[in-house]
């Protein structure tokens, strides 16, 4: 280029050119532009399949997650995981490199699974793929059967695997394939017939709240229900420093995730986010296979808790019912705080859908909903959530778009706060709006993670997130003379 | 600094040869054979001065040990291109590369994003399915446009292309040299596909090459060029390390016309070639580009090292004395001035720290130049390792560390663990996948990639803030309460 260019001077961004640009980007003009753009995705709230994996794996006990495919991919999503919870990652790789590409990736995963065996004694690898050997190709039913016939790892030592592509749906999909992956590993073979242990199968989907594992365990004991969940990250992200480094400090019992299609019923949370699983359990099993809203706001943990009642023929005991009446005297006591409050809010379908329902409750407006991949399914599904309610009128649905987006949007089309994980910061920054850290990542906030936002008490919890936030931005910004002491 | 390191360290009390070298053998143990051998040239008792104190570095990374390391993109993208702050960059492929390294390197730089500054901004050409049975080519040239159109004070993009992009033989370099053409603004592709290589060292190596191949030359100060004129090279304002640097540098009486690449701006970069000398912190990641730029222009470089008071004076004089008596003169006022102030320093801090050691694990250059730091506040350094570095490296370490001392390449999580307790270290140094392990482990921490979202740690402004980090690390009174007292 050098030789075929003249050679130009160095030139200033003006103090005016940027005057300019700051104004015109935030004008319709400017939205209708960005809003029409088709190719580049700019600041999106959605990662990659193999992430999803990842989290599914560590909740289960003794499980060291392997990601069969470049290193690079698996310290990306240790780092983000661990940057999140403020917990060890652990997880490994095949490394593979440039020859992969020439002569397959058999040979890694062979040695992958060789030395990790040795080195972290698991109880299970769960292996799941990166876009190497996802593009060339390579056949993991094969080279993980060669692995057992090689010695490498012994003959019943469980290996679940999954394809996960990078370039095909979101971190929730892989979740929901190495799931799948891993219950039909384990409990291939262990249903008994007519045999009902009695359990629920609760799946909470991509859920980055330890906090809300806690809560679905403590919710199903006071209904008095023995519940299994899939996957159990509570101790794995959440675990106690006192002096020992345990690279596996919770999960999900193996045992107990083996015996899954013996149990009483099975619920997924995810809407949008356990086909996979959920289509096994359904072919795999006689037992009542559900899928609902998760429990986030009052009308979605009512129906969960009636559907556990249903379920297990169980009364919702007096405890959850004085739980209840203290949710609603909260958020009857700081209705008028939220209520008509515009805000944004983004992340992936089935988090928006309880959030959707939660604010419509309080009286407040979703207004601008964001999700930056998903199906037109999802934004009917949305819709019609939004329809059921007077604060639902004129809220949007913004599907397929970004942080960019609702950037343009927030500018053009106000709201209150926003309300999502510390990817929008920019955006409240320069909307000059409140941001309640919410879901995931949260990359700027501490401890998060550790406060429930399901069921009764994650309602109090969210309510008191928003509410405090909105009447902290109002001392901050009040002129003298409206500063009270009473809010 | 060609005669600074003369002197050999004092040993370290307790920590002997033989005995790091049976800690070695304990660690290989934890092998299987074929593991063991491969790991078994990338950790040695140091032993300076003597032939065969070598460390293998650079080699691939054995499969399923916990390595620490990124890929060739993550290079590129994270280290070289991701801080030039005025150009949009492209993390060309599937969605997760450029999500998972969004804002996470903590460059810090001038500006209003989204205006006139990119570099916290996410910009990915998210491949489906059909983009890898397709091609992304054209999706690709789309990308540019409306990059161009949306953002139109971007002084140019860059496309860093993930493993789909090589692995399917998409040609980048044909569309962004039309790209270029069409939309007036460099369009630069860099390959930095993360199957490449075996570290992000490659991503590196090939971000420079892009550099020379696209951008040196192409563009010239407005200003006349005068004799003081330098510029900064492998400092990525980590924290506002740059910023610390530079005021240093002017304060000597230099022009810094370009900093590579820490709140960096394209068209400085370009004209680097009029500089008359280039000083290089990172060594690792930028000695490609200064060995192209003095062999094509005659520049001559040097390495320079900013942590601590007594490696910032060291280095003070040796770029001093690539100039004239003035700047002499200024070095040793400059010195003078700060030496009270860094004394005061050390004066509150060593005390607590005094004989405290620490077990480093960085990238490319911190676990050798950061040493000094901490031996200003009375720290004794028991290993140190790199994840990506070369031979070259490791011979500019050997001399920095006691004898004895434990020198490793590209670890894994298991044998870091094993080392810390049994050296029972009282600090580790590495990055946030580390973190975790060790507080879980009651062992104090700090990430030395990104500071611990804290820095600058680089210049007079950085160490009282790295001396406070590494106190509070140290002795936070958390530590007291993590043995239960029931």
């Amino acid at each position: 280029m050098s030789e075929t260019c003249a050679v130009k001077k160095v030139t200033e961004i003006t103090p005016e050119e940027v005057a300019r640009v700051e104004e015109w980007i935030n004008t319709e003009e400017y939205r209708d532009k960005n809003m029409a753009r088709e190719a580049v995705v700019i600041n999106p709230a959605h990662a990659c399949q193999p992430l999803g994996a990842q989290l599914v794996a560590h909740g289960f006990e003794g499980t060291l997650p392997f990601v069969h495919g470049s290193q690079g991919c698996a310290s990306y999503y240790r780092s983000a995981l661990t940057r999140h919870f403020r917990e060890p990652a652990a997880a490994v790789s095949s490394a593979m490199t440039e020859d992969g590409a020439v002569f397959g990736g058999q040979n890694n995963l062979f040695e992958g699974l060789e030395n990790a065996y040795k080195l972290y004694s698991p109880k299970m690898m769960a292996v799941f793929t990166s876009c190497m050997p996802e593009i060339i190709g390579d056949d993991l039913t094969a080279f993980i059967a060669n692995a057992r016939k090689e010695g490498l790892i012994p003959e019943d030592f469980p290996v679940p695997y999954a394809n996960t592509p990078s370039f095909n749906g979101t971190h929730i999909n892989g979740y929901d394939t190495m799931l799948k992956s891993i219950l039909s590993y384990l409990a291939a073979d262990k249903k008994v017939e007519g045999k009902d242990n009695g359990k629920l199968n609760l799946i909470p989907g991509f859920d980055c709240n330890t906090g809300n594992y806690r809560e679905y365990k403590r919710l199903c004991k006071e209904m008095g229900i023995d519940v299994t969940l899939l996957a159990d990250v509570s101790e794995s992200f959440d675990s106690p420093l006192d002096g020992t480094y345990r690279p596996y400090p919770g999960g999900t019992p193996l045992e107990e995730a083996a015996d899954v299609l013996n149990a009483h019923a099975t619920l997924s949370m995810m809407l949008h986010a356990s086909k996979e699983t959920v289509k096994w359990f359904k072919n795999e099993t006689e037992a009542p296979v559900d899928v609902m809203p998760a429990p986030i706001g009052v009308a979605n943990t009512d129906n969960f808790l009636m559907k556990l009642a249903e379920l297990f023929g169980k009364e919702v005991p007096e405890s959850l019912k004085a739980e209840r009446g203290r949710a609603v005297d909260a958020m009857t006591d700081a209705h008028q705080y939220l209520h008509n409050k515009k805000f944004a809010i983004w992340g992936d379908p089935d988090y928006l859908a309880g959030m959707i329902s939660f604010l419509l409750e309080m009286g407040a407006r979703p207004y601008h909903i964001i999700c930056s991949r998903g199906s037109k399914k999802v934004t009917k599904y949305l819709q019609a959530l939004l329809d059921e309610s007077p604060y639902g009128e004129g809220c949007h649905i913004w599907m397929n778009k970004d942080l960019w987006h609702l950037r343009s949007l927030v500018m053009t089309d106000p709201v209150d706060a926003l309300i999502g994980s510390s990817h929008g910061k920019m955006v409240a920054r320069d909307a000059n709006i409140p941001h309640i850290r919410h879901g995931f990542p949260v990359l700027d906030r501490v401890n998060l993670h550790r406060v429930p936002f399901i069921g009764y008490q994650g309602a109090i919890n969210l309510l008191t997130s928003i509410a405090n936030t909105l009447l902290e931005e109002v001392d901050r910004t009040s002129e003298d003379k409206h500063f009270e002491i009473m809010r | 600094m060609e005669n600074e390191n003369t002197a050999v360290k004092a040993p370290l009390e307790g920590i002997e040869k033989q005995a790091t070298e049976e800690l070695i053998d304990k660690t290989l143990e934890l092998y299987p054979e074929k593991a063991r051998k491969k790991r078994a040239p990338h950790m040695s008792a140091n032993d300076p001065g003597v032939e065969g104190c070598t460390v293998k570095s650079n080699r691939k990374t054995v499969p399923g040990v916990m390595s620490a390391r990124g890929c060739a993109y993550a290079g590129a993208k994270g280290v070289v291109w991701g801080p030039i702050r005025d150009m949009t960059h492209i993390s060309h492929g599937p969605v997760g590369c450029g999500y998972y390294s969004w804002g996470t390197r903590r460059n810090l730089v001038e500006g209003h994003q989204g205006v006139d500054v990119f570099s916290a901004m996410q910009f990915t050409s998210d491949f489906q399915e059909k983009d890898v049975v397709y091609g992304g080519d054209k999706k690709l040239a789309k990308i540019c446009t409306e990059v161009r159109e949306l953002f139109p004070l971007a002084k140019g993009i860059s496309v860093l292309s993930e493993c789909p992009v090589g692995l399917i033989g998409d040609d980048i370099n044909a569309v962004a040299k039309k790209s270029s053409s069409d939309l007036g603004i460099p369009v630069i592709p860099c390959n930095c596909e993360g199957f490449r290589g075996v570290s992000q060292s490659l991503g590196h190596h090939i971000s420079n090459d892009s550099i020379r191949d696209y951008v040196i030359g192409t563009y010239e100060f407005k200003d006349e060029p005068t004799d003081y004129d330098i510029a900064l090279i492998g400092d990525y304002n980590i924290g506002g390390d740059a910023w610390a640097s530079k005021k240093i540098l002017e304060e000597l009486g230099l022009n810094v016309k370009a900093i590579w690449t820490g709140d960096g701006q394209i068209e400085h970069i370009a004209a680097t070639h009029q500089v008359k000398l280039n000083l290089i912190h990172c060594y690792r990641s930028m000695n490609y580009m200064a060995k192209v730029m003095e062999e094509r222009y005659g520049i001559p470089w040097m390495e320079f090292n900013f942590f601590g008071p007594t490696k910032i004076a060291a280095s003070l004089r040796a770029i001093a004395a690539r100039f004239d008596q003035k700047i002499q003169d200024n070095a040793e006022k400059i010195i003078e001035k700060y030496t009270p102030m860094m004394q005061a320093v050390i004066d509150e801090y060593r005390p607590r720290l005094e004989g405290k050691r620490a077990l480093l694990f960085v990238g490319g250059l911190r676990p050798r130049h950061t040493i000094g730091a901490y031996e200003d506040l009375g720290l004794e350094i028991v290993g140190t390792g790199y994840e990506f570095a070369h031979n070259d490296d490791y011979d500019r370490t050997y001399e920095e560390m006691a004898k004895g001392t434990l020198i490793f390449d590209d670890a894994s999580e298991i044998e870091l663990e094993t080392w810390a307790k049994e050296y029972k270290v009282d600090l580790v140094g590495s990055g946030v996948k580390e973190k975790y392990v060790f507080q879980k482990a009651g062992i104090p921490f700090r990430q030395m990639h990104s500071w611990d979202y804290s820095g600058p740690y680089h210049g007079y402004d950085g160490f009282p803030i790295f001396a406070r980090d590494i106190d509070m690390a140290i002795n936070s009174p958390t530590w007291g309460l993590v043995k239960a007292p029931f």
